[in-house]
């Protein structure tokens, strides 16, 4: 996933519900609000908890956004990246942390949780979300070097994606 | 990079909106929006000054409909254009799938055109990219201002790869959306020739 060469991050099923499954654990663990992980580019990769009022998709952009101008700023001043965020609010707090290296864990909770509960919960579950990208990277390395083409958009036609804009 | 979701069966690409600054990047990305059916598009995020000069970045993110079962997702981009933004660009650079490069036609931004596509260069280098194996679109853009450069003399410095090219005025939507088909289009082929991996 880091590297740009690699065109594309793929995600299974397998992977996608053993993911769910520790973020789910987290967000009852830590009394949480709302968890939900996102890659280094912007694009969600999954949720859980109270999403449903809110745009996940705006802020998973945001977040990555958040990240990159945060790891700019570690660089300018000598450091790898900051891997720990943490914004306050009146109310809901975000935790952001960075897993592996490649993925973003953010974590919204409120006053019936803890800055201190909600790290200590993300520190155990992000050394599992890391062993599961681990397997993730290598199953697409292993896709990609046998050629093995499953992929969808191998057989799309000029007429599909015409379609897309008719 | 694109992200495949086999589980959620989805695909999402990222595309960049590049180019000097004034030159319509957000006019384009505002014309997308406008014009775009509310169920096929999310919120337009725009990180900009109190001036409406873009600080950060614009966001749109956009679904196109299905590809063989899968709900194509495209995410727009803009960067800031003035010059001193450079750190900004270059983290809205990562991740990129395709880009659009803004071209201004004025005659008095035909330098500050050049300047911004060697930036863009420099810029997709530095992340391990290179804008020719990209898929990349120019879009001409103020077509009806009286002082434009020819299409002629922009193609031969600013194009000379000959990538489809497009001209535009942002602010009626003429060639807004040519471009972004023309952007889509190649991603899309682009994956296609990827096979698994892609």
């Amino acid at each position: 996933m880091l590297d740009p060469q690699q065109s594309s991050f793929v995600m299974y099923d397998e992977e996608f519900k053993r993911i769910n499954v520790v973020i789910e654990k987290l967000l009852r663990e830590s009394n949480s609000k709302v968890i939900f992980l996102v890659d280094k580019n912007g694009q969600l990769i999954a949720g859980c908890g109270e999403t449903e009022h809110l745009d996940t998709t705006s802020l998973a952009s945001l977040t990555a956004g958040n990240i990159a101008a945060t790891g700019g700023l570690a660089k300018l001043i000598g450091e790898k990246e900051f891997s720990i965020l943490f914004h306050e609010g009146e109310k809901d707090n975000i935790h952001i942390s960075i897993v592996a290296q490649r993925v973003i864990l953010v974590v919204i909770f409120d006053q019936r949780s803890s800055l201190g509960l909600v790290r200590l919960r993300v520190k155990k579950a992000g050394d599992e979300l890391a062993v599961i990208f681990e397997d993730l990277a290598k199953k697409t390395a292993e896709a990609e070097k046998s050629g093995n083409s499953d992929s969808p958009f191998a057989e799309i036609t000029d007429d599909d994606i015409d379609n897309l804009f008719s | 990079m694109s992200f495949i979701n086999y589980a959620s069966r989805e695909i999402n690409c990222k595309i960049v909106y590049y180019g000097p600054g004034l030159c319509g990047k957000t006019t384009n990305l505002q014309f997308v929006y406008q014009k775009t059916a509310p169920d096929a598009k999310g919120k337009m995020i725009s990180l900009a000054t109190e001036t409406e000069r873009t600080l950060f970045f614009d966001f749109l993110p956009l679904a196109l409909g299905e590809i063989r079962g899968f709900k194509t997702r495209f995410h727009l981009y803009t960067v800031p254009g003035q010059v001193f933004y450079d750190a900004s660009r270059k983290l809205i650079l990562k991740g990129v799938d395709g880009v659009v490069f803004v071209a201004d036609s004025q005659e008095e931004r035909f330098d500050a055109n050049i300047e911004s596509l060697e930036n863009l260069k420099v810029n997709l280098e530095e992340q391990g990219y290179e804008l020719e194996n990209l898929p990349f679109v120019i879009q001409y853009n103020k077509r009806d201002l009286p002082n434009c450069t020819s299409v002629e003399e922009l193609r031969e410095l600013l194009n000379p790869e000959g990538v489809p090219e497009y001209e535009a005025c942002a602010q009626t939507g003429e060639g807004v959306f040519e471009t972004l088909k023309a952007v889509a289009k190649l991603i899309l082929l682009e994956l296609k020739k990827g096979g698994a991996g892609a």
